[in-house]
């Protein structure tokens, strides 16, 4: 039929139409426009609105930012030089940076916590981008033994014979997995337990008396700022995240009583606030442990504080694993692959590439949370915008405090929002 | 009764010089029995294969011939009974369940590749990590077994990227790379278009001339037909029936397996 009907309407194009622009509402600027600010009534009501709102919030907010006074020794002199006009009083951070990064750290030596920052970048680097050579990763092992040496500073020995510590454990571990794969795991908790009880004080003393090395000592309570917040939201953050892969793992567990431990514990974290773990870390921990045991106080935020994300994130990534479908599982298990290696080379993979942005959002919220520790006298960098206000110059200023806290916060967690969404775009391999 | 027509899923000649059956067992099932909970899945299942063995296994949906394959390599757990292959009796014990496992090859219905890597690394993963073959020899099996299902040429790209049967044939390869001594396939052209069903068969046809032993859940009664040299049909979690396959064909005993194959046969 569509025989007949092709040679009775019989035609041959001669002349190809060559391509022309297209109109000029349908490109461009105009084009956009339209199709996103103008496409009817509704949008374009919404639109206006929305210019008159930033219209007013930069009117009020404008002139008062470009009429910064930079600097000035306190809040009078400020508004002595702005003489009545409105504008902002940035001088305080100018006069009070160091304390808002730092907090009373000693002053001659900044040099080692930025240099702690900036070593932390480097060891991140190889961990964030796979591109970059493995032997990076060695660097990045060793970086929690240096970064705690240039802070906290002390004989070079004590972070020497801890990570001694871990070496032992991994080298009881190669030894005794020849014989035995669970007396491996024993043995790679023993040894270090074991050096760390017995070898590791005399060793440190030894080491100290024949070659005495190390940086001046700097007590937890100089700590503070910015400096403080980074120390508890990156070990919280890179602890929490195996920590929770392991209570996710025990979760599903098919021996009842690791299931019931990681189950308890989950759902106890999650049951009782923040802030009362950390008054718990800050008080009632000194009763529960032996007299004469000094527990550093940042050390006991940082545990309480990973915990906290820990079970966080084990609920997160339980529900990656629940995404998977099963046939992965019995793939990795008809390949003859054990647990522990099916775990690490099929599940976690893919279970963990689901919950990047359940991760993300547990690292960016345990790292917000950091500013809790204020109310339990650490000095983060809202506990010095209270002693900077304290102080006679610089009373009753808010804004501009609460503006330079909350960009540092904005530039890290911002960073760390950037990095997921690079990391699911490069992860991406479905194809959709 | 007239012989019902099947179709042989290849065009060449199928060369069956290799296809030998030995006297060594492969498998020996006895006494077998499966609950899922309170539901008797698998009973008194007895079964022995032997080396070189094809064995077709048919039956209606639900009637435990996945179940039955899934416990060669312990994907499901029997509760009485014993099996053993390859010299190794599945019990509790997980080394032997893994030895039975590197030995014993598996293909899915829905494939289960890893999507989150690359077809070469599909394959190249479980003699790395399990035999302890070196990266590069192991990308060098694993590219024989590719050029074997006829897809090198996707070698470095991801599962998503393939179609059904192309996604099908490597997980044929990715079983081959760990050299097993035996194959099951669990309904593995189910869940293809009619197009890929055949590439897939084609590859599990060259399987079999090579000698390999073979027990493929399939209602691909040409398979059954042009290589099996038994065919085994169950109901109700029991074997009903088995035979070779021309007389298992032309000449059912059992009603049961008369109603089924004038079902899927179509006269």
């Amino acid at each position: 039929m569509s025989n007949i009907e092709s040679q009775t309407i019989a035609y041959v194009r001669d002349t190809m139409i060559p391509e022309q622009a297209p109109p000029l509402t349908e490109s461009g600027a105009i084009k956009w426009l339209r199709e996103n600010l103008f496409s009817g009534w509704f949008n374009t009501v919404l639109t206006l609105l929305s210019l008159a709102v930033i219209w007013w919030s930069l009117a009020a907010i404008g002139p008062w930012l470009v009429n910064t006074v930079w600097n000035a020794g306190s809040l009078s002199e400020c508004r002595r030089i702005l003489d009545g006009t409105e504008g902002a009083c940035f001088a305080v951070i100018n006069d009070r940076w160091h304390q808002l990064l730092f907090g009373f750290y000693p002053s001659d030596l900044y040099w080692r916590p930025v240099l702690a920052l900036v070593l932390l970048f480097v060891a991140l680097a190889p961990i964030l981008f796979t591109g970059l050579p493995r032997k990076m990763l060695w660097f990045s092992a060793a970086y929690p033994f240096v970064a705690y040496h240039l802070l906290w500073g002390g004989s070079v020995w004590l972070p020497i014979s801890a990570l001694l510590g871990f070496v032992a454990g991994g080298v009881a571990f190669v030894l005794v997995r020849k014989i035995n794969g669970l007396a491996a795991i024993f043995a790679s908790v023993l040894a270090p337990v074991f050096w760390w009880l017995v070898v590791a004080g005399p060793f440190d003393d030894a080491m100290s008396s024949v070659l005495p090395l190390g940086l001046d000592f700097v007590r937890s309570d100089r700590f503070g700022g910015f400096l403080i917040s980074l120390v508890i939201g990156v070990t919280g953050i890179s602890l929490s995240l195996p920590l929770g892969i392991l209570l996710a793992l025990g979760r599903q567990s098919d021996m009842v009583f690791v299931k019931s431990v990681c189950v308890i514990f989950i759902e106890f974290i999650r049951g009782v606030p923040l802030i009362t773990l950390l008054f718990t870390a800050s008080l009632l921990l000194n009763y529960f442990l032996p007299p004469g045991t000094s527990f550093d106080l940042i050390l006991r935020v940082i545990i309480m504080v990973t915990l906290f994300a820990a079970a966080y994130m084990a609920e997160v990534i339980r529900g990656g694993l629940a995404a998977l479908p099963k046939g992965q599982y019995e793939a990795a298990d008809a390949l003859g692959l054990d647990y522990w290696k099916a775990q690490r080379l099929i599940i976690m993979p893919q279970a963990l590439k689901i919950s990047i942005p359940g991760i993300v959002n547990t690292f960016i919220g345990l790292f917000k949370d950091t500013t809790l520790v204020v109310f339990i006298g650490l000095l983060d960098p809202v506990g010095l915008s209270n002693a900077i206000r304290a102080s006679t110059d610089w009373q009753g200023i808010y804004w501009e405090l609460f503006i330079f806290i909350g960009a540092l916060f904005f530039i890290f967690c911002f960073g760390i929002s950037r990095y997921s969404m690079y990391l699911e775009r490069k992860l991406k391999t479905d194809h959709k | 009764m007239t012989e019902p027509v099947i179709e042989i899923p290849t065009d060449r000649q199928i060369d069956t010089s290799q296809m030998k059956v030995s006297d060594e067992v492969a498998i020996q099932i006895t006494d077998m029995n499966k609950w899922f909970g309170s539901f008797h899945v698998l009973r008194d299942i007895n079964m022995t294969v032997n080396q070189g063995e094809r064995i077709v296994v048919c039956g209606p949906s639900g009637s435990g011939k996945s179940t039955l394959i899934r416990c060669i390599n312990r994907l499901e757990e029997h509760q009485s009974g014993q099996i053993i292959v390859d010299g190794t009796e599945l019990t509790g014990d997980l080394k032997n369940i893994d030895k039975v496992r590197s030995e014993v090859g598996m293909v899915f219905q829905h494939f289960n590749l890893f999507p989150h890597l690359t077809i070469l690394e599909n394959c190249t993963l479980a003699p790395i990590w399990v035999r302890k073959t070196p990266k590069k020899e192991a990308e060098e099996i694993a590219m024989h077994f590719l050029e074997k299902v006829k897809i090198p040429e996707q070698a470095l790209k991801f599962p998503g990227q393939l179609s059904g049967g192309q996604q099908q044939r490597v997980a044929i390869a990715r079983s081959l790379c760990m050299k097993p001594r035996i194959m099951l396939f669990d309904e593995p052209t189910s869940a293809l278009d009619p197009e890929m069903i055949k590439e897939v068969l084609d590859t599990m046809i060259a399987l079999a001339e090579e000698g390999m032993t073979m027990i493929c859940v399939t209602h691909e009664m040409g398979f059954a037909q042009a290589v099996a040299n038994r065919v085994i049909f169950m109901d109700q979690g029991q074997i009903v029936e088995q035979n070779e396959p021309r007389e298992f064909f032309n000449n059912p005993k059992s009603d049961r397996t008369k109603l089924f194959l004038s079902q899927i046969l179509g006269h």
